[in-house]
């Protein structure tokens, strides 16, 4: 040790030759260089991945690119003309419509189960609370691809338990179709995306609420607070600012639903009316090779996902850290 | 604090209890209470046990399905899998491009985590060693990269790796993959790293060593736990992957698992369910054991936004 700090000191001491000097300012200029050298990986791999990819959509959703360009046919710039297309199509609103009320419904419901799960889970024994964990962990560890599988076989026409039990409990629903009407559809892709992300704001929040300290709670009970006081006045300003990122972020998640309501759109139901931003964008291009449109479409999804993710970050910023 | 405190429940409940008056008009409260607290309990419980069986039932019900013969599955509701046979997991051994899919998603999933470790490693180290001017902007650039929708990205990407010759290639998935999952990697392992002191990297310095290489013999191994979790996050997102594989991957014998499972679930088009849930079965269960060994890291890591839903 002693000599490490001899050697230390003694560095500055010889008369710097100009080849000291040189090779002392080049290791600091290393030093700072460093950390934008071990940064490269990195940015290669979101540049290729990433950003790239987006300076092509925001082009690719300024061209004509169809099935003439797929062949070579050098892409014609079109200006605005895909993005007026779209908004001067009615089909356009009504899928935005669409989108926006799934998002609501899904988050709403989400959210106010998730936090009626929480609370559940606060108040049970040992035992019965880790059953109802296991229960959560393997709803929300189901890839979101099988989950709606399993989901379309348990609401299959012909043998589907739903209507099994549905027929059970005295309604006549021998061999009905689920995929018949939009909205039927709909509420089985609500089910599924309700059921695969209610785990995660449970424990979020369950987890928030073990960070109240016990005797604030029981001080809010011995002045004769009642349960639902007890949660609006001691835990709800508790778990609100977590409360609000898991609103931003299900919102985001819920905008872009898009393997559910594929799946179930291979299951027979109709694509036309079933259709929100995510498939619509994807069957236009992919299907209806009209990649500039399907880029201008998928412009507005990030547009969207975009002003939504400034108003979490300035939440989170709000909250803590970075 | 000192030895002699007297326990708090003495202080309280002795200058309480006289007070109450008699001690019968106290045992009366103390079992209306408890019978009260019984009931509360009794009605949680049932809640709980609903709870539980909604969230389980889809995932049992895939599992007992998956053991079932098809004759019985087209012929009666059966809730537990007596009986049962293991045909249908043969069946999907046999299936057209099972084991090419399965090869491709190991290839993939595993090319995805190397890489992704690799460079998130680094650019953890970057920004919890460093102060640097653009830091912050780096570090919010994630956070924003990271909400980019997969599912509005994938119209571009086709033609990006078109262009690239890397449709339908290992390679051309993984550089999706990769750039689909950094964000999270690097957020995570972020924190790794900040909670190995930099005094263990400034000692190696001093004996001689160089700084990058302090990175790799001090620091490497001790977040090896937090590259474990971090690239079991990886792979569980790599594997699940549908919507970039179902268009970047259009020819079957270069199908990934979900993609197979797709495409076989469409073509039994119903005949096949127990073929179907077997195969689903396969799929999940390596994400479920990952799952419970990192899933409290996964909810922190959702929470900062940097897991995807």
């Amino acid at each position: 040790m002693t000599t490490v700090l001899a050697e230390e000191t003694a560095v500055p001491e010889p008369p710097a030759s100009g080849s000291t000097r040189s090779r002392r300012w080049g290791r600091r200029a290393r030093g700072r260089l460093m950390p934008y050298g071990l940064l490269i990986p990195c940015l290669i791999g979101l540049g290729l991945g990433l950003g790239y990819p987006l300076v092509r959509l925001v082009t690719m959703s300024t061209q004509e690119f169809g099935l003439a360009q797929q062949f070579g046919t050098p892409a014609k710039s079109v200006g605005f003309d895909n993005f007026s297309d779209i908004f001067g199509d009615s089909y356009f609103w009504e899928v935005l419509r669409r989108s926006l009320l799934f998002c609501l419904v899904n988050v709403t419901l989400t959210l106010s189960i998730g936090t009626a799960v929480a609370v559940l889970l606060g108040q049970l024994g040992r035992a019965m609370r880790t059953a109802l964990s296991v229960a959560l962990l393997f709803a929300w560890a189901t890839p979101a691809l099988t989950a709606t599988i399993v989901w379309q076989w348990i609401f299959d026409s012909r043998n589907g338990v739903a209507n099994w039990a549905l027929t059970k409990l005295g309604f006549d629903y021998e061999g009905h179709s689920w995929m018949g009407t939009s909205w039927s559809v709909y509420l089985v892709a609500t089910l599924i995306v309700v059921w695969m992300g209610i785990p995660f704001i449970a424990f979020t929040l369950h987890a928030a609420m073990t960070q109240i300290p016990e005797d604030v709670m029981e001080a809010a009970s011995i002045d004769g607070a009642g349960g639902w006081e007890r949660f609006r006045d001691v835990a709800w300003p508790a778990i609100k600012p977590i409360f609000i990122v898991l609103l931003a972020l299900s919102t985001l998640w819920d905008l872009r639903v898009f393997t559910q309501i594929y799946v179930l759109q291979q299951a027979g139901a109709n694509t036309k009316d079933t259709n929100l931003l995510g498939t619509w964008a994807y069957r236009t291009a992919v299907a209806g090779h009209d990649f500039g449109k399907g880029a201008a479409i998928a412009l507005v999804m990030v547009g969207i996902t975009l002003l939504l993710t400034l108003f979490h970050l300035r939440q989170m910023f709000r909250q803590q850290e970075v | 604090m000192a030895d002699t405190t007297v326990p708090p429940a003495a202080v309280v409940e002795a200058p309480i209890s006289p007070i109450l008056g008699s001690a019968e008009a106290h045992a009366t409260t103390r079992a209306a209470h408890r019978r009260r607290q019984r009931g509360r309990r009794a009605l949680l419980n049932g809640i709980a046990l609903g709870v539980i069986m909604l969230s389980a039932f889809p995932v049992y019900w895939m599992v007992n399905t998956s053991f079932r013969r098809s004759i019985d599955i087209r012929n009666e509701m059966q809730f537990l899998p007596f009986g049962g046979t293991l045909e249908n997991y043969r069946s999907v051994f046999d299936t057209d491009n099972f084991w090419s899919s399965f090869g491709n998603s190991l290839k993939v999933t595993g090319l995805t985590v190397l890489f992704a470790l690799f460079s998130a490693f680094l650019a953890a180290l970057a920004v919890s060693r460093f102060r640097f001017r653009g830091r912050v902007g780096f570090l919010v650039m994630i956070l924003i990269v990271q909400m980019i929708p997969a599912e509005a990205m994938m119209i571009s990407l086709v033609k990006v790796l078109d262009g690239w010759d890397l449709r339908n290639s290992i390679m051309g998935l993984t550089i999706a993959y990769v750039a689909f999952v950094l964000p999270f990697t690097v957020w995570t392992l972020r924190g790794f790293v900040a909670g190995v002191p930099k005094e263990l990297e400034e000692a190696a310095m001093v004996d001689g060593s160089s700084r990058l290489r302090a990175f790799f013999t001090i620091t490497l191994p001790l977040v090896a736990p937090g590259l474990v979790a971090t690239g079991i996050f990886a792979f569980i997102q790599a594997w699940n992957e549908y919507t970039y594989a179902l268009v970047i991957m259009d020819r079957p014998e270069k199908s990934t698992l979900p993609l197979w499972l797709q495409q076989f679930n469409f073509g039994a088009r119903g005949t096949d369910w127990g073929g179907v849930m077997a195969g689903s079965v396969l799929i999940t269960l390596p994400v479920v054991v990952f799952f419970l060994l990192v899933h409290r890291r996964i909810a922190a890591g959702m929470t900062a936004g940097a897991v995807k839903g």
